[in-house]
């Protein structure tokens, strides 16, 4: 499988700005409209001191390429997801400097045949280099998936 | 208090979360996601995409069931966020699915600014579940 050889890489990181319009519409498809979310009124006068964004938002941001990797997007199945906050949620107008790591690459027999596992890390920063989030994400390389990408 | 203002959350280990019963999904709820989210994987809109991956059909996204997880904590952000989340996928959602989101306090303990309430939390459409994991809420202190 053309996945070891990245185990360590590093992208470059990539500036991502919490946009409000963004947050809107991500919190219309989540179901899920909290006036903290969308209504600055309410959100200024919260605990938070304006909207903020839900929890599992940082999946939206680019964390650059890891070079040389082609991500065959079509087919990967999402196994695990986690994501921790240092001490705030997002808010929108935050500055996030984003960045991905391969961090492992592991196979596994299955009953439908040997499936692929990719760990990948991703780390959300403020513009002081302060870290906001860690994120970790397992995708499944399915045995039909291998097949294309082997042929 | 205005509407929808609830008090200051204080559970107790052994604590339930009301339980949500989710609209079936839909494929248009799934363009939205992708588009909302970026996750233009063909496998949760495209049936033939999913079909060439092995599926009997289009799937919903995983970070879509894990986002109506944080719904549960939707009610109580007033007074703090959701500072962990984590899950496993065990199942395949599709299209029609009815959802049941719920969890109960596995842990309560004293954190730097607040209280840190951690979560057993689960998704699950009848008997299967097809999610479960972690969520950690952090209640500020007054």
């Amino acid at each position: 499988m053309p996945f070891e050889r990245f185990v360590g890489h590093r992208s470059e990181a990539v500036v991502n700005v919490v946009e409000k319009g963004a947050v809107r519409k991500f919190v219309e498809a989540i179901g899920d409209p909290n006036p903290l979310y969308v209504d600055e009124e309410a959100a200024k006068r919260s605990c938070h001191g304006g909207l903020i964004a839900p929890p599992t938002f940082p999946r939206t941001f680019e964390y650059g390429k890891i070079e040389g990797m082609d991500w065959p997007e079509a087919g990967m199945i999402h196994g695990e997801h986690r994501v921790s906050y240092e001490s705030r949620p997002l808010r929108v107008g935050d500055e996030v400097y984003c960045y991905t790591e391969f961090k492992s690459y592991d196979e596994k027999e299955s009953r439908g045949g040997l499936l692929g596992l990719v760990v990948l890390e991703r780390f959300g920063e403020g513009p002081g280099g302060e870290r906001l989030f860690t994120m970790s994400d397992t995708a499944i390389v399915t045995p039909a998936l291998r097949k294309t990408l082997e042929a | 208090m205005s509407e929808g203002t609830k008090a200051r959350p204080a559970w107790e280990v052994g604590d339930e979360l009301e339980e949500r019963v989710l609209p079936p999904v839909t494929r248009l709820q799934l363009i939205k996601y992708a588009g909302a989210s970026g996750d233009f994987n063909p496998i949760h809109t495209i049936d033939e995409a999913a079909e060439e991956a092995g599926l009997p059909g289009v799937i919903a996204h995983g970070m879509l069931t894990l986002a109506t997880m944080g719904l549960l904590f939707s009610p109580h952000l007033e007074h703090g966020y959701v500072k962990e989340l984590k899950a496993r996928f065990s199942g395949m959602v599709f299209l029609g699915d009815e959802l049941i989101i719920g969890g109960r306090v596995a842990n309560t303990e004293d954190a730097e600014d607040g209280r840190l309430y951690t979560f057993e939390m689960y998704a699950s459409k009848g008997e299967s579940t097809v999610a479960s994991g972690k969520v950690g809420f952090l209640v500020y202190e007054d």
